[in-house]
């Protein structure tokens, strides 16, 4: 057949390799990061504050990208922060395309009355204002991890409700659901044999977008303070205070707004190499 | 006579060094009518592409020439190619239902051409698309240039797109499967309406099929692809006769007759499968293609 | 034993219009079809043929139960299964089975070929899945090195008598075969029709054959129906319907043949 086919699969591979690579990296750091850390990061020594990294002038070893203020290394308060990221991402995440996606494969199968009550409640659920939203919640609930995550859940579970849903529809119609009629399968069985095989690599692909919106979410959370309660470092926090130095310590901010900026790219590039990677067509 | 459309030659190849098309040559005079028949993936509708310049992005013409109305394409700007295929040529597409744009009426999707390509005025265009809708039999001409595409039937879409094509009277039209998606009652009448329109306006046409039966009722010469090579050129007649090439028996002694219900349906023997594969291997390695 | 393996008497079958649905409770039906009356004889080969919107595929449909009809009765070997639901039709569903149009969507592409024939045999109890799978593979010329491969990995006439080999590994006493043919290459047509006809012989089958291709009709089929915007206009032998039509649809139908033959022109009725 005539068509791009291997190119295709060339620009998936380095897509997905690279992606995985730096959040492969970010994860171990992130559950060794007592043993990877060189510094602890919530030690405050006004003798080392602001020393730039390890390239400049006046750095010195042990704090490769520099200290903050208060004399604390930026390398393992990247580190540590990840542990906060990566575990919001990772939690959030699956929940929101747990419930989202069994909300979505009902409705989407099996129509009827099942659909129409999903879809209205979604519809409303939608039209709360998601940002507000949040803050009420965590208002309510009090800050740490798990108002977070369950901000995350409760705001981004309609979106994939809503994708999982059509697509849910779209492999509903094929002929090949039909055939399993006709062998004598009950609707359950199809939706499980049939369907769900075919909706589980969206499902995927969601999940992993979903664990770049998380991120960025905390760390917008973590920027304005109404993150995890604890002294823990957050890249968002780093942010927030990097901000204030800018000019005396630019690698205060810089450092975690890269790695933030690199960890939301990966996790977006996996979600779309692994969609490649998925589509039977190309494998 | 020269040959209004003549194709010398013409090779295509996909990025990646694979030939599609493997020196093609055809002829189409004017006014007349030829066919291209072969199976699906022989590169048929690729010819019709490559002669319009809309082959898709994954192929490109690295070989041969395409001669229209006496001027090279090949050689041509972009730009200068592009509107002489727009005065002078024309498509009638496969899908009647992917062909027209949903979300627009069909009075603009006929005027279009006119208007931006040829410079009439909008009362002139509008007028003509009117006389067109007319001579493919639409009743209510008026109703349907208002009407959006999915408010009418198939049959009519495609006569919509055949007027479309006939709109800026176009000295080469080139038929995709025009038939292909359509019930047989429908196709009948379409068929032969593609008939008439091209001997009222006197176009060349090239008829693209897989299916050997409607081709015989609308050209008068013929070309058999197979994977992007042309293995016989014959006008009607011979080719239903005393057709030339193996595979061209080949492809009649698989196609079901309905007069002779009883006639045993051969596909495509192993042993021509064979001979044609030598065949093509042949040419690539002429051509220097690896083999 | 009845001659008849299906009886079909005054069925009506209406759809939702899924077009004209409003934002609550239910689309308004539409009737596809209207009063057919027919049987299907045991061993024979009924072609069944009509426009786009003749409701040719939806009678098949409602043969083999995927769709119940609104109206009216279907009988099959004797037993009224118009309103019979999943948990009763189930023993009963390795006895007639169905052939679609589109191998690529009616195979699962996610599904390995051992899982497309024997999924359906697991299901309906039967021992030995692999055998039967390896024995049906063989009966549609496939080897079963086939056994793990995958839709995207065959060309469209295997899919196709993959399709075939779903079909049969049951040993059913009917199959509609769905426009199987219309998507495929002549050659490949000729390859599945062949087919079809030896296996109908060796097996013993009942087959329904819907399509809009009359010469494949003619050649292949014993009794044909011709169906016209829902409701049978003419149905008998295909020798005498196709020769002596009474109907003027099925007289159009004939007279639109494009006969390849460049002396004649089309069917003439």
């Amino acid at each position: 057949m005539i068509d791009g086919r291997s190119q295709i699969r060339q620009r998936a591979g380095l897509r997905l390799w690279l992606s995985a690579g730096w959040l492969s990296l970010l994860a171990l750091a992130a559950i060794f990061a007592p043993f990877v850390a060189p510094q602890d990061p919530l030690v405050q020594d006004l003798f080392t504050s602001r020393l730039p990294p390890f390239w400049q002038d006046g750095a010195e070893p042990g704090y490769w990208l520099g200290t903050d203020n208060l004399g604390r290394d930026v390398l393992s308060r990247i580190i540590y922060g990840a542990r906060v990221a990566l575990g919001v991402a990772i939690l959030a995440a699956t929940l929101a395309g747990l419930i989202g996606g069994i909300f979505g494969l009902l409705a989407g199968f099996y129509r009827g009355w099942v659909d129409i009550i999903v879809s209205r409640v979604i519809d409303i659920w939608m039209s709360f204002p998601p940002v507000l939203f949040a803050i009420l919640l965590i208002a309510v609930l009090g800050t740490g991890l798990h108002s977070i995550v369950l901000a995350i859940v409760i705001i981004d579970w309609t979106r994939f409700a809503r994708v999982v849903r059509v697509e849910a529809m779209t492999q509903g119609a094929m002929d090949y659901v039909d055939a399993a009629t006709v062998a004598g399968s009950g609707r359950f069985g199809i939706l499980m044999r049939e369907i769900l095989p075919n909706v589980l690599p969206t499902i995927v692909v969601l999940v992993t977008l979903q664990m770049g919106i998380a991120v960025i979410v905390e760390a917008i959370l973590s920027f304005v303070n109404l993150s995890i309660s604890t002294d823990s470092p957050t890249w968002g926090g780093m942010i927030a205070e990097g901000r204030i130095a800018i000019y005396q310590a630019w690698w205060v901010l810089v450092f975690p707004l890269i790695t933030l900026f690199l960890t939301v790219l990966s996790f977006s590039q996996l979600g779309e190499g692994l969609k490649d990677r998925f589509d039977p067509v190309l494998r | 006579m020269s040959a209004f459309l003549s194709i010398e030659d013409l090779t295509v190849e996909l990025k990646s060094g694979m030939p599609v098309l493997r020196g093609v040559s055809i002829d189409v005079n004017v006014g007349k009518v030829h066919g291209l028949v072969g199976e699906s993936g022989a590169g048929k509708s690729m010819i019709g592409k490559a002669i319009l310049g809309i082959l898709p992005r994954a192929l490109s013409v690295t070989a041969g020439s395409i001669i229209l109305d006496g001027e090279e394409l090949q050689s041509m700007a972009p730009k200068t190619r592009r509107e002489l295929i727009g005065a002078t040529a024309a498509l009638i597409p496969q899908d009647p239902l992917t062909a027209l744009n949903p979300v627009r009426r069909i009075g603009p999707q006929i005027t279009r051409r006119l208007i931006d390509i040829l410079g009439w005025n909008k009362a002139n265009a509008e007028t003509r698309a009117l006389e067109l809708l007319d001579e493919v039999n639409i009743p209510d001409p008026d109703r349907v240039m208002h009407s959006y595409p999915h408010e009418l039937s198939g049959g009519m879409r495609q006569r919509i797109l055949i007027a479309s094509a006939f709109a800026a009277e176009p000295k080469l039209i080139i038929a995709d499967e025009p038939t292909t998606a359509l019930d047989v009652t429908v196709q009948k009448r379409i068929l032969k309406l593609i008939e008439e329109m091209q001997e009222r306006h006197g176009s060349a046409l090239l008829f693209v099929t897989h299916d050997l039966g409607v081709i015989s009722k609308i050209v008068q010469s013929l070309s058999v692809l197979y994977e992007g090579k042309v293995v016989e050129t014959a006008d009607l007649r011979n080719f239903f006769m005393q057709p030339s090439h193996l595979y061209s028996r080949a492809l009649l002694q698989a196609t079901p007759k309905y007069t002779d219900p009883d006639r045993s349906l051969t596909p495509v023997s192993d042993e021509v499968t064979a001979i044609l594969a030598d065949e093509i291997d042949v040419w690539d390695k002429e051509h220097g293609y690896h083999v | 034993m009845s001659k008849a393996l299906f009886q079909v008497r005054n069925m009506y079958l209406s759809l939702p219009d899924r077009a004209r649905k409003r934002v609550f409770g239910p689309a308004p039906k539409i009737e596809i079809l209207k009063d057919l009356n027919f049987d299907i004889h045991r061993r024979e080969v009924l072609g069944i043929v009509g426009g786009s919107g003749s409701g040719k595929s939806t009678t098949g449909r409602a043969l083999v139960r995927l769709l119940k009809p609104t109206q009216g009765s279907v009988t099959f070997d004797g037993r009224d299964i118009t309103h019979l639901g999943a948990v009763a039709l189930k023993p009963l569903r390795r006895r007639f089975k169905m052939i679609f149009q589109d191998p690529l969507s009616s195979l699962n592409p996610r599904h390995s070929v051992s899982r497309l024939i024997g999924g359906p045999l697991n299901l309906e109890g039967f021992s030995d899945v692999d055998g039967r799978v390896v024995d049906a593979l063989s009966q549609v010329g496939l080897t079963k090195e086939f056994m793990g491969r995958y839709p995207h990995e065959m060309s469209g006439g295997q899919r196709q008598r993959i399709g075939i080999a779903r079909a049969i590994a049951s040993r059913p006493d009917f199959i509609l075969a769905d426009e199987i043919v219309s998507g495929l290459d002549v050659s490949n047509q000729a390859q599945i029709l062949n087919l079809l006809e030896n296996l109908v012989a060796e097996l013993d089958l009942t087959l329904a054959f819907v399509s809009h291709d009359l010469s494949v009709i003619r050649r292949l089929c014993h009794r044909v129906m011709v169906m016209h915007q829902g409701e049978i206009v003419e149905i008998g032998a295909v020798d005498k319907v196709f020769d002596a039509p009474q109907h003027s649809y099925t007289r159009e139908l004939l007279n639109a043949i494009p006969l390849p033959d460049p002396d004649q022109d089309w069917a003439a009725a």
